[in-house]
């Protein structure tokens, strides 16, 4: 029998993967072959979807972008018996962009089938878990201290440290809240793994749970990712039933149940205290701290929460040792992250690496260029609230301190690539308008001051009393950066300040409304 | 309306009672969430999914089966972008407008929608086939401009696909 791989995630999905799927199943009947179709996560090459890979003795082979039309002459080649094609790529993992990889955390996605415990547990899956169950749960965390993983969504907090408040705390209610809510223009590393790898994910927080004392888990993912949810659920179910999840996991004393949350649109939720509001079925409105969520978080109760990447990182921690993980990254940036190269960008995907690359290297020997073939003007790195990147600070590496030191945030690695065409003073009123629409509230600062931040622009742009509402604009950006309650606020002036940092010629073009700076003067 | 709504916001303590169809598939989305208060956005989702919105009129039943005050009910079901409180067109066409999807044109994708289907976005076209909503991030960014119809993502929209996407939804409609 042949086994022929179509993907089932979503990107895959949205161009084309079902029909293409559908359409080799109906050629290989026509043609009376004995071929198997496996719908596995992606590759993370997503400028090939949908990639078709067919396994032979020597691994798989990939074809790809296919379209439904090509699916005929793909048989004909007889590529089921990894033959060449136009489509052709030769071996999956020859391909540069994926072979210059580092996967940790992506190691199995797009290899297994998704919701297979035996394809999980056949490549290395549960092996971290089966150790943590027969640990001590501090020796658990002091792993995850000693890997130096930190915070995958964007803030950096070390991972180890949250375990241990947790850890200390008394109480047999706590909980293990996976942040799901991926909210970021830029990136999708989160609904890769949660569609191609549930298990890891899954594995993670349960490993979490057993060094927390936590019983119940949440994973609150965002509506937007209707697939992700199909997939976790069914996962989750299948982990109960093989008792994975349950009580008595394997056989020893501990208990741990997990359920998915869908958010609602709302990119607030995102927020670690806004989603534990929201998980509470309430307003997603940001919590003060004091208390931390680790202390007094969902329901009140102690709370492990962490983001998909980190909890997916563990099981390799675990599995491998802490230090392992750690003999990857630079400085105090230790491990892999999966970073995201998206937006107008030639090869487009998912890039897993060790810290320490740089923007030129991703966009350009993984990226190959813009999509339209134009220069890069500039890169958004870290998503909605992260810095415009110059050309001049392509070559900085990726480290959350080098980066900070250049004003700008890796966050969750998720890059957006913009070519010439691009106006920067657009993209900083745009920063402000998302966050009057996405602000919470609760702040004077960012629910007014965003607003206010795009009337300020729109008087820039329209050189109506330019230098004087640029100083305003300066103004504003301090007072939302210091008065926010949360990062919403607080870091919407880091894409604008940058914005007018770096390509400060953007804002000073000719007003586009003349009669408006005629009437000002 | 507003008698009946004062009414069921009392402090009476008898289950909540439903009159109209909405309140009745209100009450059974309630009850098969256990009537916990913490499902409320759950709950909200799914009867989403059964009425295309969640009419404002369910809402004091809501708040009684879960015994939350009306004004919170409210208040949760305003919060969050992705709740209606009135019916949409017969597909629901998301249109991503985020980084992403401008470095790659969404801005005249939104302009084509709007003109070739002769409202705004958050508007429903007058044969009510076709409601076209501004969301931001499907998280299809290296297959930009998404859009997602339903529950169906799509990459790469320009003008044109989107065109055909939205004709095989009128061919579907039509047979």
């Amino acid at each position: 029998m042949i086994k022929v791989f179509v993907p089932r995630d979503a990107a895959a999905l949205s161009v084309g993967a079902d029909e293409v799927a559908a359409a080799i199943a109906k050629e290989a009947k026509s043609r009376n072959l004995d071929i198997q179709i496996v719908r596995n996560g992606s590759r993370g090459m997503l400028y090939l979807e949908p990639l078709v890979e067919v396994e032979m003795p020597g691994g798989r082979v990939a074809y790809g972008p296919v379209a439904p039309s090509d699916v005929t002459s793909l048989f004909d080649a007889k590529f089921y018996e990894g033959k060449a094609h136009a489509l052709s790529h030769g071996p999956t993992e020859e391909i540069p962009y994926f072979k210059n990889q580092e996967r940790l955390t992506f190691a199995r996605c797009g290899i297994t089938d998704p919701l297979s415990i035996e394809d999980y547990r056949a490549h290395g899956g549960y092996v971290g878990l089966s150790k943590a169950l027969h640990m001590k749960p501090i020796d658990i965390v002091t792993e995850v201290t000693n890997s130096g993983l930190r915070g995958r969504g964007g803030a950096g907090f070390p991972t180890g440290i949250k375990w241990k408040t947790v850890h200390d705390l008394p109480g047999a209610e706590k909980y293990v809240v996976c942040n799901a809510d991926e909210g970021d223009s830029g990136t999708f590393a989160d609904r890769m793994l949660m569609e191609g790898d549930p298990f890891c994910l899954i594995e993670g927080m349960t490993i979490a749970a057993v060094a927390g004392g936590a019983t119940r888990g949440y994973i609150y993912v965002r509506s937007e990712y209707p697939h992700a949810v199909h997939v976790l659920r069914e996962a989750i179910e299948i982990a109960r039933k093989a008792n994975w999840l349950g009580d008595n996991i394997q056989g020893t004393k501990y208990a741990f149940d997990l359920f998915v949350r869908m958010g609602a649109g709302a990119y607030i939720c995102g927020e670690e205290t806004s989603m534990l509001e929201s998980i509470e079925g309430k307003r997603g409105i940001v919590r003060y701290k004091p208390p931390i969520p680790a202390i007094e978080g969902l329901f009140g109760k102690p709370s492990i929460i962490n983001n998909v990447m980190s909890f997916a990182a563990v099981p390799i921690i675990m599995t491998e040792g802490g230090e392992f993980y750690k003999n990857y990254g630079v400085g105090r940036s230790r491990g892999t992250l999966a970073f995201q190269i998206a937006g107008n960008i030639k090869q487009g995907g998912l890039v897993e690496k060790a810290f320490g690359v740089t923007t030129r290297q991703l966009i350009e020997d993984w990226g190959g260029g813009t999509a339209t073939g134009r220069p890069v003007r500039a890169v958004q790195v870290g998503g909605p609230l992260g810095a415009y990147i110059p050309e001049s600070k392509f070559d900085v590496p990726m480290d959350y301190e080098e980066f900070a030191k250049v004003d700008a945030m890796v966050g969750h690695g998720g890059l957006v690539v913009f070519d010439d065409t691009v106006d920067m003073a657009k993209q900083a009123r745009f920063a402000m308008e998302f966050c009057a629409i996405e602000s919470c509230g609760k702040c004077t600062p960012c629910r007014i001051g965003s607003t206010r931040g795009v009337e300020v622009i729109d008087r820039i742009i329209d050189d109506v009393d330019r230098s004087k509402n640029l100083a305003l604009l300066q103004d504003l950006c301090v007072t939302m950066a210091d008065g926010s309650l949360c990062a919403m606020g607080g870091l919407t002036p880091f894409p604008v300040m940058s914005a007018l940092r770096g390509f400060p010629e953007d804002f000073h073009k000719p007003s586009p409304n003349k009669f408006l700076a005629d009437a000002a003067e | 309306m507003a008698k009946k709504a004062a009414k069921s916001n009392g402090s009476s303590t008898a289950p909540a009672t439903a009159a109209t169809p909405s309140e009745v598939a209100a009450l059974a989305v309630c009850a098969r969430h256990g009537n916990k208060p913490d499902e409320l956005l759950e709950i909200f989702h799914e009867l989403q999914h059964q009425l295309g919105y969640v009419p404002e009129a369910t809402l004091p039943v809501i708040s009684k089966a879960l015994n939350r005050s009306r004004a919170e009910v409210y208040g949760v079901l305003t919060f969050y972008h992705e709740f209606r409180r009135h019916p949409a067109g017969k597909h629901v066409v998301k249109i991503c407008r985020a980084e992403a999807c401008q470095s790659m044109g969404t801005d005249a994708l939104c302009d084509h929608a709007e003109r070739s289907l002769r409202t705004k976005l958050g508007g429903t076209t007058s044969d009510g086939a076709v409601t076209i909503e501004q969301v931001f991030c499907l998280g299809n960014c290296a297959l930009s401009p998404a859009i997602m119809v339903g529950e169906k993502l799509y990459g790469k929209v320009d003008p044109k696909r989107f065109d055909e996407i939205i004709g095989s939804l009128e061919k579907e409609a039509a047979e």
